[in-house]
């Protein structure tokens, strides 16, 4: 027999005990049958039980056989309490899950390695340097002959991979009617080989595909979109697709598991990044650098070396910036260039959401850590209503560490349960909350894998809850003294010490909770009532490109066919939505002066565009369909204070200062309202309009290939109109196309989703927290209640008041609620300092921020309290005193 | 009457070999056994043989099944196993060894 069969034996121990015994009584029966007296065959056995749990303790295991008996009647316990059983199991579960959902998403996001060779190795280039806003920024983007000098200075120490910003871009594998949407990443060709990746189909790129501008019209589909997109259809090898003005050959397809560098996109398509139009443009920076560097090399020296070569291009580019103004430009030169460890990748979704990330890691970590507490004080009382039992256990000979064992046990039922509940929450919460993460047409895709990392994750936090909430009662019913609790008369005072404390600890991290929530909360509400200085309502925005460039003419065309539809109100065109993500800016000259350091933001919109977008003319005159660029422009109330003064602007001149020295100007024909331009949080930039309609230096109109239609729709919901709209560009003008169309409200809002997401979850958590602490308020109220029954019949019985018994009873209590809350706000106090940068238009300190929390926490108290309350003045003392 | 486990580790021995002449013994059909072969010299105790028994087949040397009696009753029987052999002549060896070598100092001295 084996350890197998040994294990086994604890699962039917008592078929075990009954073959035993049969196989003594046969022996008995034999001897008697031989002749010899049945008593003395008896006697010659002698202590049949202790011969049987020898024979027993050799066919199993001992110690599992003791832990199968305990958690048997662990289970009968936990049913005998069924309700507070399944309280207890909630509030644990709701705690477990919400850590484990947070574990997933931190680890998905920022910690789990890249499924590459040497993850270890990698490091992401960023520079740092003082930005246009006179605050220090980084940014991690290089141009390509930038990254070529690099690499080719470091190549002994460090493998430079480019890989552009993954973007999400139409193409098509049949005709112009049947664009679809892909994520693509312009890769290096060597990327492949530098992460030890292997096809899965067909070959990834080689040396030959990244040399000349524009030549390697070569796609790698990823793993995934292959699956998704062909079901892993073997012919996809040879297809090809077009994408910008580019046909497109698959050569392969890459490993399963590998979905790019970007944790929160999932890359569909590779491109050589000699594919990329900006491949040979100095001023373009549209890709970041990886750098896996050889083993032993030092980094400051190797960032040291990187930079110097850096700042050498940006000073020969610099040379070309007349126009900028010398302190700017200092700024811009005096880059200090990093290396990060990018095991996990590099992402924008990391740096927007590493610390919001880490915020609600600790709020779920507190809310677990009250529900422990909560448990914890219900196993105290429990043990308590149990101490006559575990005297007896004693007694008998019982183990102080079969008692420990006993009452883990139990513990551990309870874990168990609530870890399986908060699994199953787990693995529905995380996936949502990376559904909030970004708007619904452009979602976060982030592999949300159950491996082994999440199941050890849940394991160790099971196990750690266990010892957390059950060590403390396990210790305390293992200390037991049994004379003095058969007798009656433990010291009830020390297990109420511990309750009180434990109350106080929930009631520090509850208030913890609420005040972050509530921050967090006022942070949005203050972000999603700024006013914009446009309307969003009904309006619709058309990004609309064209297979070759079209003439403004051409462009306001459409827009004027689009005017005709019915439900249409108003129809405009410009370069980008505002709030859309994208800037530009310039130096502005006034009076020949040099620029004052302030820039300019800029975008150009055809005459009926302030009109569609709701924007108030303060003075002067909107564009008219002859206002060219350069020429006119419409500035907004910033701009003319910034650069004019008091002044009224219009009718005044200005100059845009481009590279190479060269001048644009221009009349102020128009004074508009301050609108947002790029983002919520900052404050109003001076900005300018221009006119749509662009001349080159000889007169001749410029061309464009891309714009945004806007449209005002008269219905309520303006995406019913979508269809329409994207049918009717394409009827408008052969070669017009619409790409994307999204809401301006939906533009607006995807500013504050991540306050949204965090006002959210904070406030759920919050209210969680509540009730938890609430709950065990109630509990420990009511069973110190319970516990001084008699005390509290006597006084009755001497004539205290009501209010002196209610006094009496809540005191301890709600002594340690509001130590717990000043505790909890000093803690808090401390610990919204490092998300202070998370929060918009708040200060923690904020008297309404403080009271908030205090407010709502005293009254749950005192809401929590009433029951035990009631039970205490409704005590009958002739009741009592007659059953003692 | 010596009792059979006074002597170190000839319990295992004895129970081995008398299986190994006879298989499918019960309990008491062992004790019999040892009792007789040994003409009447060694005696194993039933708080002893049990334990012994169980402990063995824990270690693979024998096996048991149920039978069932000619008078109906059920008892179990043991018998050797491969493992049990090879135990068996180990045991057996380690048992000469220690008895010559306890000859040779009672005849030198």
């Amino acid at each position: 027999m084996s350890l197998w069969s040994r294990i086994a034996n604890v699962f039917r121990g008592d078929r075990l005990s009954r073959d035993i015994e049969e196989e003594f009584q046969s022996h008995i029966e034999e001897a008697i049958q031989q002749g010899r007296d049945p008593a003395e065959a008896r006697r010659a056995f002698g202590g049949a039980l202790r011969l049987r749990e020898e024979s027993r303790d050799v066919r199993l295991i001992g110690w599992l056989d003791s832990l199968r008996a305990d958690a048997v009647f662990g289970w009968r316990q936990l049913k005998k309490n069924k309700v507070t059983t399944a309280a207890a199991i909630l509030s644990l579960a709701l705690g477990i899950g919400a850590c484990a959902g947070a574990f997933r998403l931190i680890d998905a996001l920022l910690v789990r390695p890249l499924p590459v060779a040497g993850p270890d190795q990698l490091y992401a280039l960023a520079r740092q340097a003082i930005g246009p806003e006179g605050k220090l920024e980084t940014f991690d983007g290089w141009a390509y002959p930038a990254f070529q000098l690099m690499r080719a200075a470091v190549k002994d120490q460090a493998e430079l991979i480019a890989i552009s910003y993954s973007d999400r871009t139409d193409l098509t594998y049949g005709s112009d009617q049947e664009f679809e949407k892909a994520y693509r990443q312009f890769v290096s060709e060597w990327m492949f080989s530098s992460f030890g990746l292997r096809p899965a189909l067909g070959r990834l790129f080689t040396e030959s595909d990244d040399v000349k501008p524009g030549g390697h019209p070569y796609a790698v589909l990823s793993y995934d979109y292959w699956t998704r997109r062909f079901g892993k259809d073997p012919e996809v090898i040879g297809r090809s697709f077009r994408m910008d003005k580019n046909l497109y050959q698959i050569v392969g397809v890459g490993p399963e598991g590998f979905t790019g560098t970007e944790p929160g996109t999932l890359t569909d398509v590779f491109i050589p990044t000699m594919m990329h139009p900006g491949a040979v443009r100095r001023d373009w920076t549209w890709m970041r650098t990886l750098a896996r560097v050889k083993p032993g090399v030092a980094l400051e020296p190797l960032a040291a070396k990187l930079g110097a070569i850096s700042r050498a291009f940006e000073e020969d580019r610099a040379k070309a910036f007349t126009n900028m103004p010398q302190k700017e430009l200092e700024n811009f030169l005096n880059q200090k260039l990093l290396l990060e460890p990018a095991a996990a990748g590099v992402s924008d979704l990391q740096g927007d959401y590493r610390r919001p990330l880490a915020a609600l890691a600790v709020l779920v970590a507190l809310v677990l850590l009250i529900a422990c507490a909560n448990v914890a004080n219900l196993m105290t009382a429990q043990a308590a209503a149990r101490a006559r039992e575990m005297a007896l256990r004693v007694s008998i000979g019982a183990g102080r560490r079969r008692l420990v064992q006993l009452v883990l046990v139990e513990s551990a039922w309870l874990a168990i349960f609530a870890a399986a509940l908060g699994g199953v929450f787990a693995w529905w919460s995380a996936p949502l909350v990376v559904s909030m993460l970004n708007p619904a047409d452009n979602p976060v895709r982030l592999l949300l894998p159950a491996d082994w990392r999440v199941l050890g994750f849940g394991l160790v936090l099971t196990v750690g809850v266990t010892l957390l909430f059950g060590l403390a009662p396990a210790l305390r019913a293992s200390a037991i003294q049994p004379v003095s609790a058969l007798k009656g008369g433990e010291d009830p005072h020390a297990r109420r010490r511990l309750m009180h404390a434990l109350v106080g600890l929930q009631t520090a991290f509850c208030f913890m909770v609420l005040f972050v929530a509530g921050l967090f909360v006022a942070t949005f509400e203050r972000l999603s009532h700024q006013p914009t200085g446009f309307s969003a309502d009904r309006v619709l925005t058309l990004e609309t490109v064209t297979e070759s460039p079209q003439s403004p003419d051409n462009w306001e065309q459409v827009a004027e066919h689009l005017r005709a539809l019915p439900g249409v109100e108003r129809v405009a065109v410009a370069s980008s939505t505002l709030l859309g993500g994208w800037s530009w800016n310039n130096f502005i000259s006034v009076n020949g002066a040099p620029p004052n350091g302030m820039l300019a933001y800029l975008l150009s919109v055809s005459p009926s565009w302030r009109e569609t977008m709701k924007i108030p003319l303060i003075a002067g005159r909107d564009f008219r369909p002859s206002d060219t660029y350069p020429g006119t422009a419409i500035v907004n109330e910033t701009f003319a204070k910034v650069y004019f003064g008091a002044e009224n602007p219009v009718g005044k001149p200005f100059e845009m200062l481009l590279d190479e020295g060269r001048r644009f100007p221009f009349q102020v024909v128009g004074l508009v309202g301050d609108v947002r331009y790029r983002d919520v949080r900052e404050p109003i930039l001076p900005q300018a309009y221009y006119p749509f309609r662009e001349v080159d230096a000889k007169g001749a109109l410029e061309p464009r290939s891309s714009g945004i239609v806007v449209v005002r729709t008269s219905a309520t919901n303006p995406l019913a109109m979508a269809s329409i709209l994207r049918r009717e560009v394409a009827r408008a003008r052969p070669g017009f196309r619409v790409s994307n169309i999204r809401t301006q409200k939906e533009i607006n809002e995807s500013h504050t989703l991540r306050e949204r997401l965090l006002a959210r979850l904070a406030l759920f958590f919050g209210l969680v927290a509540l009730l938890l602490a609430g709950v065990g308020l109630y509990g420990v109220l009511d069973y110190s209640v319970v516990q001084r029954r008699r005390e509290i019949g006597i006084r009755m019985a001497l004539g205290a008041p009501v209010g002196n018994i209610a006094r009496h009873v809540t005191t301890a209590a709600l002594f340690m609620v509001l130590a717990g809350a000043l505790g909890g706000l000093a803690l808090g106090m401390v610990a919204v300092r490092y998300i202070e940068s998370l929060f918009y238009q708040v200060k923690p300190t904020d008297p309404a921020m403080l009271a908030l929390p205090s407010l709502i926490i005293l009254a749950a108290a005192l809401l929590a309290a009433m029951p035990g309350v009631i039970r205490a003045v409704r005590i009958d003392p002739a009741a009592v005193l007659r059953a003692e | 009457m010596w009792k059979a486990e006074s002597l170190q580790g000839s319990l295992d021995l004895l129970v081995l070999k008398i299986l190994s002449r006879q298989p499918r013994l019960h309990g008491y059909a062992i004790m019999s056994a040892i009792q007789s072969r040994s003409g009447e010299v060694l005696r194993v105790e039933e708080g002893s043989l049990y334990p012994a028994l169980h402990r063995m087949e824990e270690a693979g040397w024998i096996r048991s099944k149920w039978i069932t009696k000619d008078n109906g009753r059920r008892a179990r029987v043991y018998e050797l196993s491969a493992a049990g052999k090879k135990q068996l002549s180990s045991e057996e060896s380690r048992w000469l060894a220690v008895t010559a070598a306890v000859n040779r100092v009672l005849r030198t001295v």
